[in-house]
C-alpha cells in the first residue's frame, strides 16, 4: 500500500529526492515520496557497507524497481553506522512508509556545515513543484 | 467511445493454452522413425541414464495445436504496428531469407579454405566496404554478433589504442539519457564511468561536458540522435573536446536509421562506430534471434581490430590473422553469417536509394509526433529524427493515469506499447519509433488510439488502470515477477504430471 503524498517539516532535503533526518552529529538519510512514487514499487536495495565512508552528491546505494536501477545520492558526507535490514530485505517498505521504516541508513556526518546547503520542505516542495 | 474504433478487440475469448507438458499423455507419437539398423554402441553403466528423459509425448495435430495457440498469442511486425522506441522494428523483406538459404551460403561449412569460400568471402568484403561508406570511416570488422558484443569490442580497442600509446586512462564518459548497455560495457571493459547532462535543448550539456573531460578520460560514448530521438546540436564541439584532450569518441549505432546516407559518424567525429545490423540493416530480430553488431574504426585504431579479417588480394579474398596489434577473436569463426547475407542484400537492393530508408523514418516519425503532441507533454520541443519522447507527466497529475496504464491500454487497441519510463530524464516516457515501413494509416490508427486514450484518461481513468482488457492476459504482477521470478516448470508440485 502506497504513502499519500507528504514532506515533513523536521526533515532536510536534497534535490536529487533524497532526505535526512539530523540528531546530533548523526543523521538518518532515505528516499522521498516524490522519489519512490516516480520508481514505483522497489524490488531490490543495493545498501552500502556498514563502516564506509558516503560523500555529499555521490552515490552510495541502488535502487531498483520494475521500472529503472537508479542510484542514491547521499545528501550529507560521513561514515555508515547502520543499514536498515528491513528495507534490504522488504524494499517494498519503501514505498509504504518512506520517512518512517523505509530509512535506508544512518551516518555520522563528516561535515555538519553541509545541513545548511539541504533545503528545507517548502524549498523541495517547490523543486518537486517544478518537476 | 473506444470501442467504436474499428481495429479495437473488446474482449476475445482466449481459448487456454496449456504447457506442452499438460497436453502430454503417456505412449503418444507424433511419428514412428525407422528401427536403427545399425549395431547400437555399448555404453559403460555409469554413462547409462537411469530412466528415460522426461520429455512430452503428443499426437502431431496436438503438437501443431500447441504451437499454434502460442503463436496466436504473439505480437510482432507481422501482427501489427510496433512502435518500440529505440528497438526500429521495422519490417524485413522476405527475398532476404530465402537468399541466407541459398546452399552456397546455408551449407558452407565455416571450416572450408578460403580458396573454397570465395563468394562468401567477398560477401562479406563487400559489406565491410559498404559499412564503412556508412560511417565514414575505413576499417570495419564483422565479428562482434550484437550491438552490445559491438560497445564491448568498441571499448576493447580504446583500451589497445591507449596502451600501446603509453597512456593510462580510466574514465569513459556517457550521457545521462544513454542505453543500459552503455554503462554496462565501460564497466565491464574496465573502465569508469562519469555522467554527462542533457541540457534544455536536449543536447550534451557543454558545460558540464568540460568540467568533465581531462587526461585520465578515454572517451565518450554517444548516440547520435539520442535516445531522446534528437540530433545532437553540438556534436563537433564534443568531438573537439574530447579530441583535444586525446579522447577518443565511440558511436553507438543503435539510432542509425535516422541517418544513414545523410551524415556520417566519422564526419561528425567519431572514432569507432559500432552497427545493429538487426535495427539498421534487415536482420530480423525482438525473438532473440541472431543479431550482428559491426565495428568500423578510424585509420588509427584499424591495428587493433579483431582477427581473422576479410581481406582483398587483387581478385582473391581470405581471411588475414597476420596483425600483431590485435585484440584477438571476439566471436567464433567469422561472425553471424547469414545475418551478413541479409544486410548485404537489403543495402544492394536499396543501392544509392539507401538513404530514403532513414528520411522516410524520420518523415514518419515527425508526421505522429505533430499530430500527437497537444495531447501529451513533449518535453523537448523540437523536431525529432526517427523517434520521439512524450511524457504522461500531465495525464498523471490530472487523471492519475501513468506511462503503463498508456501503455497498456494501447494493446487492447490492437498496438504494441512504446518503450515506457526511458529515457530517465523525461518522467513518464513514452518513447515511439514508428520505423519507414509503416504506410500512412497505420500511423493515423496509432495517433487516434493514443488520442482515444488521452480522453479516456479523463473520462473513465479506471479502464486503463484495468487495461489490458481484450489480450490474452490481464496487468501482470510484475514486482512479484521481479522478486519471485518462476522460469522453471516445477514437476514436484505436479507429480501428476511426471510420465
Amino acid at each position: 500500500m502506497a504513502a499519500a503524498e507528504s514532506y515533513p517539516d523536521d526533515l532536510k532535503y536534497h534535490p536529487e529526492h533524497d532526505w535526512a533526518r539530523i540528531d546530533g552529529d548523526e543523521a538518518t538519510l532515505g528516499v522521498t515520496w516524490f522519489a519512490q512514487d516516480a520508481l514505483g514499487e522497489l524490488v531490490h536495495y543495493e545498501a552500502p557497507e556498514v563502516g564506509s565512508s558516503i560523500s555529499k552528491d555521490a552515490s552510495y546505494g541502488e535502487v531498483e524497481s520494475v521500472k529503472a536501477v537508479s542510484d542514491i545520492v547521499a545528501p550529507l558526507s560521513g561514515e555508515v553506522l547502520e543499514v536498515n535490514a528491513r528495507a534490504v530485505e522488504e524494499p517494498e517498505i519503501v514505498n509504504e512508509d518512506p520517512y518512517g521504516d523505509g530509512w535506508l541508513i544512518r551516518i555520522r556526518m563528516s561535515d555538519a556545515v553541509e545541513v545548511d546547503a539541504l533545503m528545507d520542505a517548502e524549498a523541495y516542495k517547490a523543486h518537486v513543484a517544478e518537476q | 467511445m473506444s470501442a467504436e474504433l474499428p481495429f479495437h478487440e473488446p474482449g476475445r475469448a482466449w481459448p487456454p493454452a496449456p504447457l506442452i507438458f499438460e497436453r502430454s499423455r503417456s505412449g503418444r507419437r507424433a511419428g514412428r522413425p525407422p528401427r536403427p539398423d545399425l549395431p547400437v554402441p555399448e555404453l559403460p553403466d555409469g554413462l547409462r541414464r537411469k530412466r528415460p528423459p522426461r520429455l512430452p509425448e503428443l499426437s502431431e495435430p496436438e503438437l501443431v495445436r500447441h504451437f499454434t495457440a502460442l503463436a496466436d498469442r504473439t505480437f510482432g511486425v507481422d501482427t501489427g504496428f510496433y512502435p518500440l522506441g529505440s528497438c526500429t522494428m521495422k519490417h524485413n523483406p522476405r527475398v532476404h531469407e530465402r537468399l541466407a538459404s541459398l546452399p552456397g551460403f546455408r551449407d558452407l561449412h565455416p571450416h572450408q579454405e578460403d580458396e573454397a569460400a570465395q563468394g562468401a568471402l567477398e560477401l562479406m568484403w563487400r559489406l565491410q566496404e559498404i559499412l564503412a561508406e556508412i560511417a565514414g570511416l575505413p576499417a570495419v570488422t564483422l565479428q562482434p554478433a550484437a550491438g552490445s558484443q559491438g560497445e564491448l569490442t568498441g571499448l576493447m580497442l580504446m583500451r589497445a589504442y591507449f596502451a600501446d600509446r603509453g597512456e593510462e586512462r580510466d574514465t569513459i564518459i556517457t550521457a545521462d539519457t544513454a542505453h543500459g548497455t552503455n554503462p554496462a560495457s565501460v564497466t565491464m571493459a574496465g573502465y569508469k564511468l562519469e555522467k554527462v547532462e542533457t541540457d534544455a535543448r536536449g543536447n550534451l550539456d557543454l558545460d558540464d561536458l568540460r568540467g568533465k573531460v581531462d587526461e585520465r578520460t578515454a572517451g565518450l560514448m554517444l548516440t547520435n540522435p539520442s535516445t531522446l530521438g534528437l540530433f545532437d546540436e553540438g556534436i563537433e564541439e564534443v568531438a573537439r573536446i574530447f579530441h583535444d584532450a586525446g579522447a577518443l569518441l565511440y558511436y553507438d549505432g543503435a539510432n542509425l536509421n535516422a541517418v544513414v546516407g545523410r551524415s556520417r559518424p566519422g564526419d561528425m567525429g567519431f572514432d569507432i562506430v559500432h552497427y545493429n545490423l538487426h535495427k539498421t540493416f534487415s536482420q530480423p530480430h525482438g525473438g532473440g534471434g541472431p543479431g550482428g553488431g559491426p565495428v568500423a574504426v578510424r585509420d588509427t585504431i584499424e591495428p587493433f581490430l579483431p582477427v581473422p579479417r576479410v581481406v582483398r588480394d587483387g581478385d582473391a579474398f581470405r581471411l588475414d590473422s597476420d596483425h600483431p596489434k590485435t585484440i584477438g577473436r571476439v566471436r567464433g569463426f567469422a561472425g553471424p553469417f547469414g545475418v551478413f547475407v541479409r544486410s548485404y542484400a537489403y543495402m544492394r537492393a536499396y543501392g544509392p536509394a539507401l538513404r530514403e530508408m532513414s528520411e522516410t523514418a524520420v518523415l514518419n516519425a515527425n508526421y505522429v509526433l505533430a499530430r500527437l503532441k497537444d495531447v501529451y507533454d513533449l518535453p523537448y520541443d523540437r523536431h525529432c529524427m526517427h523517434e520521439f519522447v512524450l511524457s504522461a507527466r500531465g495525464l498523471k497529475r490530472e487523471h492519475g493515469v501513468t506511462a503503463l496504464d498508456v501503455a497498456k491500454r494501447l494493446m487492447d487497441y490492437g498496438i504494441h506499447p512504446p518503450t515506457i519510463y526511458f529515457p530517465l530524464v523525461v518522467p513518464e516516457a513514452l518513447m515511439i519509433e514508428p520505423t519507414e515501413t509503416e504506410p500512412k494509416e497505420r500511423l493515423d490508427e496509432f495517433v487516434d488510439a493514443m488520442r482515444a486514450i488521452a480522453r479516456e484518461a479523463a473520462e473513465s481513468p479506471d479502464v486503463l488502470h484495468e487495461a489490458p482488457h481484450g489480450r490474452p492476459v490481464r496487468r501482470l504482477d510484475e514486482v512479484r515477477a521481479a522478486k519471485q521470478p518462476v522460469v522453471r516448470y516445477s514437476f514436484d508440485d505436479d507429480p501428476a504430471l511426471v510420465g
